[in-house]
């Protein structure tokens, strides 16, 4: 047989039937769901008269709406109140597996998939959610999908969908001081660009990779999206299964065995093609901050504001102007000279232990600057938060003058009472820079957690990594 | 599913690249839980000058005159003529509801984000990839003539310009075949019902530890 790559394992493994012109129906392992994208596909069930193929393959958590302070009082935003309800009445009505918010294993859909086992190696596993990436962190297959297809999922088990080409981003070497699977994967997406990765599935290798925890490895999938590519994914290693060992959704036992056996196939072959190769030298790598309205306006924190006036291209110089014009920002500006009213510090890229581990570090014993207006740490599930506290993480960042939240989504994406004002500028370790993101006309510069609690710290960036 | 054979359609331009879904349908309104009503909402924070939320009378608010969609020229349109990656960021399928009840039902850009472009499909809207030259030149075509409109047949393949200049666009068979009966995939999917359950049996003895 012809050596495969990991996306042509965990595809094959998966096709139910080809069509004549390629389309495929997939086998759906796990479907994780939350509040804001499946309201319509349960209604739409509902008004069919269909039942979901699998309830036992679905576990919900409600995460985008709910707040990150004073949860007790419940969710005071009406209309954010009925889309968590409607969740809870929807898998009580099917019983769904549920974490609702008063569980200590709320939290972020993708910090709690893999924190409960509930994401496997090898599986399948949709959301309606882009960050579904996060998984194929563990040599799973995992994307985002959109209502229509969470409905197709919970009636047939399975999706329609074309095999992608494949590619495969090599970053071999040593990551420097200070700098993380976050710059990596910024750097990435700088290189390739936002639409460098559409109508792809990526996998990451090399020994920068293979050198990164499933944290780190979880947040570099975690972007994949943000390069266009659908799917990203890591080959399963010691790492990978070491994560699973005593999960609650992980097998055990005689099957535990038996998984890993299978576990430690998921890699791609010697020889295996890639339709593109695109490599990085890890130690090239700085610590990235973003500077414009896309994940792909990124440069090294030493660096400068790009100038439009040196860009040839007609539609990319329009872009840069129409971006720093948002940003406020004038061209040749040095990143570090670039003041910060807010830091967030969450999100499904960057909420895990080790992330906080890295922020805590740098706030220890020290003071958010006077021009810092709020500094908040929301971690990514009750679970993460209570580990935090158990290593006085959470005592650290509140000395230092830091909030210390309740676990959800929060300011990645302002849906809840976590939002900019207007014209406010942040130092976000989450994944998305675009206009009104964070709050309409609000102005988010990408970092990883260290890079955003040393921003916290001085009231600009500044290079961790010196 | 709304069918999608011929249109002849009134364009705007776009000229933007890399327009993301929370451009299209800010995050406050997905708080809902229907499927319709989301085109007032459309491009929200470019359309209107003040802050949008969920419940406001739109009628009653700012509008921001510079934006292009706002223009006399361009009301009634039913074609988005875009830049490079549209529909990039997030699963929102939001976005193709915001945009198709607003009275789109085709976006041409020289690229779309995959997960964007794949919603378009569930929801009668056609996203058409053409080479960023001829999207130039639909561009330039548009600025000099005002009520610029493009007829748009499915089952062709193409896109005819006012002066007869025809663009042949691809399109995978079975979307195609499902945009122009107006399919409802989930049904077509269930015709293979016994397939899945046979698949399921079989990758239930190979992985059971899936199926705890």
């Amino acid at each position: 047989m012809n050596p495969q790559t990991l996306y042509d394992k965990l595809w094959n493994s998966h096709v139910v039937r080809t069509e004549a012109d390629g389309t495929a129906l997939l086998y759906i392992d796990r479907h994780l769901v939350h509040e804001v994208t499946s309201p319509q596909a349960f209604e739409g069930l509902r008004m069919a008269g269909r039942k979901p193929w699998r309830i036992s393959s679905m576990l919900a958590v409600a995460d985008h709406n709910v707040p990150t302070s004073g949860r007790a009082q419940g969710i005071a935003d009406p209309i954010s109140r009925l889309q968590v309800e409607t969740l809870d009445e929807n898998c009580a009505a099917l019983g769904i597996n549920e974490f609702k918010m008063s569980d200590l294993r709320q939290g972020i859909v993708h910090v709690i998939g893999p924190e409960q086992g509930a994401t496997l190696p090898g599986m399948t596993v949709v959301c309606g959610d882009s960050h579904t990436s996060t998984h194929g962190a563990f040599a799973a297959l995992a994307f985002g999908i959109g209502t229509s297809e969470v409905e197709h999922v919970m009636a047939t088990q399975c999706l329609l969908m074309k095999k992608t080409k494949s590619m495969q981003v090599l970053v071999e070497g040593a990551l420097g001081r200070g700098v993380t699977a976050k710059d990596l994967v910024l750097a990435v997406i700088g290189k390739i660009g936002t639409a460098g990765g559409t109508g792809y599935s990526i996998e990451f290798a090399g020994s920068a990779v293979r050198g990164l925890s499933m944290e780190g490895r979880m947040t570099v999938c975690n972007m994949a999206i943000e390069a266009g590519a659908r799917a990203g994914m890591i080959a399963a290693d010691d790492t990978t299964i070491d994560y699973f060992k005593g999960r609650p959704f992980a097998p055990q036992g005689e099957l535990w065995d038996k998984a890993v056996a299978y576990w430690r196939t998921l890699h791609s072959d010697f020889g295996a093609q890639f339709d593109k190769v695109v490599q990085l030298n890890a130690a090239e790598i700085r610590p990235q901050v973003t500077w414009g309205t896309s994940p792909e306006m990124v440069v090294a924190v030493d660096g400068r504001v790009p100038d439009p006036a040196q860009e040839n291209d007609p539609v990319k110089r329009s872009s840069i102007e129409h971006s720093l014009k948002y940003m406020g920002l004038a061209p040749n500006t040095a990143m570090t000279d670039i003041k910060i009213d807010k830091v967030f510090i969450g999100s499904c890229t960057n909420s895990r232990i080790e992330d906080l581990r890295a922020a805590a570090e740098v706030a220890r014993g020290k003071k958010v600057a006077a021009n810092v207006k709020l500094a908040m740490v929301v971690p990514g599930s009750g679970l993460v938060k209570q580990q935090a506290e158990k290593e006085g993480l959470d005592k650290i960042f509140v000395a230092a003058g830091f909030e210390w939240r309740e676990p959800g989504c929060s300011m990645c994406l302002a849906m809840n009472d976590d939002k900019l004002e207007p014209g406010e500028r942040c130092a976000s370790t989450s994944n998305r820079n675009f206009e009104g993101r964070q709050g309409q006309g609000s102005r988010t510069h990408l970092v990883s957690p260290a890079m955003a609690a040393a921003a916290a710290i001085a009231g600009h960036f500044v290079d961790v990594s010196k | 599913m709304q069918k999608f054979t011929l249109l002849d359609g009134l364009v705007a331009p776009l000229d933007r690249a890399n327009v993301d879904t929370d451009a299209i349908i800010p995050k406050q309104f997905l708080k809902s839980i229907k499927r319709s009503g989301f085109g007032p909402n459309a491009f929200d924070e470019w359309r209107y000058l003040d802050h949008g939320e969920p419940g406001m009378d739109n009628s009653k608010r700012k509008i921001n005159p510079d934006f292009v969609l706002n223009q006399p020229r361009y009301q009634g349109a039913q074609v988005l003529l875009t830049r490079e990656n549209f529909g990039c960021g997030s699963s929102r399928e939001h976005a193709p509801w915001a945009l198709e009840d607003f009275g789109f039902r085709a976006i041409i850009a020289p690229s779309f984000a995959d997960i964007f472009f794949n919603n378009c499909f569930k929801n009668g809207l056609l996203p058409i990839r053409l080479d960023a030259a001829v999207v130039d030149a639909l561009f330039n075509a548009e600025a000099k003539a005002a009520g610029f409109r493009l007829k748009i047949d499915l089952e062709q393949q193409t896109i005819t310009m006012p002066d007869g200049t025809a663009h042949r666009f691809e399109v995978e068979a079975f979307r195609k075949h499902c945009l122009l009966n107006g399919l409802d995939d989930i049904g077509l999917t269930m015709q293979h019902g016994d397939e899945v359950k046979a698949f399921e049996a079989k990758h239930r003895a190979a992985q059971p530890w899936l199926f705890k």
